[in-house]
């Protein structure tokens, strides 16, 4: 589990949208650039929390610094949600948002 | 089998090995306590904002995302502050123990560097020990080195151990 992102997880609970093909679109989760958190340790909680092997973490962690941000996970919208707890428990900046 | 000039090591058994001297020691020991007493008394205090940045850009979603996950994030960090505390004069760390530093270093430094209004550029010319956040900036520099030793030896993967990464 090096490189690809987490498959679509089932379904847990109602869905939140009225509209299924609204609510079948992929959420994304995106990791933002700030000046606080360290490039390393970036890399090390992306290969922690997703299993990324630390060329595919320090690619992404790459992105985010130079380009303001990055997907770094993508898929149903509890998942995303949980991806997003995760990455505010070890303090990065991240949001979601429906792609 | 361990050079003297690495500080911060891995162990052929996945833990830390620290080798602090006691005035750094005595310096984090006193740190959690401050935070963890900001985030009892002063849960709004803006200086803590980016220990809880906002999931949604809706409104609505990020209440009901706030209501869901505010005190998981709460608690967590209050763990791993006490276990930096707990932990502060240990010579070596285990793997959930040297997690714990890391986030409470991290979150150390997110509320610091807040407070600073930290910029990328913020100390690459070095500290003007004239200024008068000269003090806070010293430390929020120490606490960046310490947590990118941490972060070194967490990556390191010591002969004859699994890398704990490939999970």
């Amino acid at each position: 589990m090096t490189s690809t992102l987490a498959p679509a997880e089932v379904e847990v609970g109602q869905p939140r949208g009225t509209d299924a093909i609204e609510h079948d679109r992929p959420w994304v989760v995106l990791v933002w650039n700030d000046p606080i958190n360290l490039m390393s340790y970036v890399t090390l909680v992306l290969q922690k929390l997703f299993g990324y092997s630390k060329q595919k973490a320090t690619r992404l962690m790459l992105q985010v610094h130079h380009e303001g941000k990055a997907v770094v996970a993508s898929g149903t919208r509890e998942k995303a949600e949980y991806d997003v707890a995760r990455l505010h428990a070890h303090g990065l900046w991240a949001t979601m948002r429906q792609d | 089998m361990f050079s003297h000039d690495q500080r911060i090591e891995r162990t052929q058994e996945g833990e830390l090995r620290l080798r602090l001297p006691r005035a750094e020691r005595e310096l984090l020991g006193g740190l959690p306590s401050e935070l963890r007493d900001l985030l009892a008394a002063a849960p709004a205090d803006p200086n803590l904002r980016r220990l809880f940045p906002p999931a949604y850009e809706d409104d609505a979603d990020e209440a009901e995302y706030r209501r869901l996950t505010h005190a998981d994030l709460v608690g967590g960090r209050r763990q791993a502050l006490r276990v930096l505390q707990e932990t502060v004069d240990n010579d070596r760390l285990s793997p959930d123990e040297a997690h714990a530093w890391l986030t409470a270093l991290n979150d150390l430094r997110l509320v610091l560097g807040t407070r600073l209004d930290v910029r990328e550029e913020t100390l690459l010319c070095g500290l003007d020990p004239s200024e008068s956040r000269a003090p806070e900036l010293a430390l929020y520099a120490y606490l960046s080195a310490l947590q990118e030793e941490l972060v070194a030896a967490f990556g390191s993967r010591p002969q004859g151990t699994e890398d704990p990464q490939s999970r």
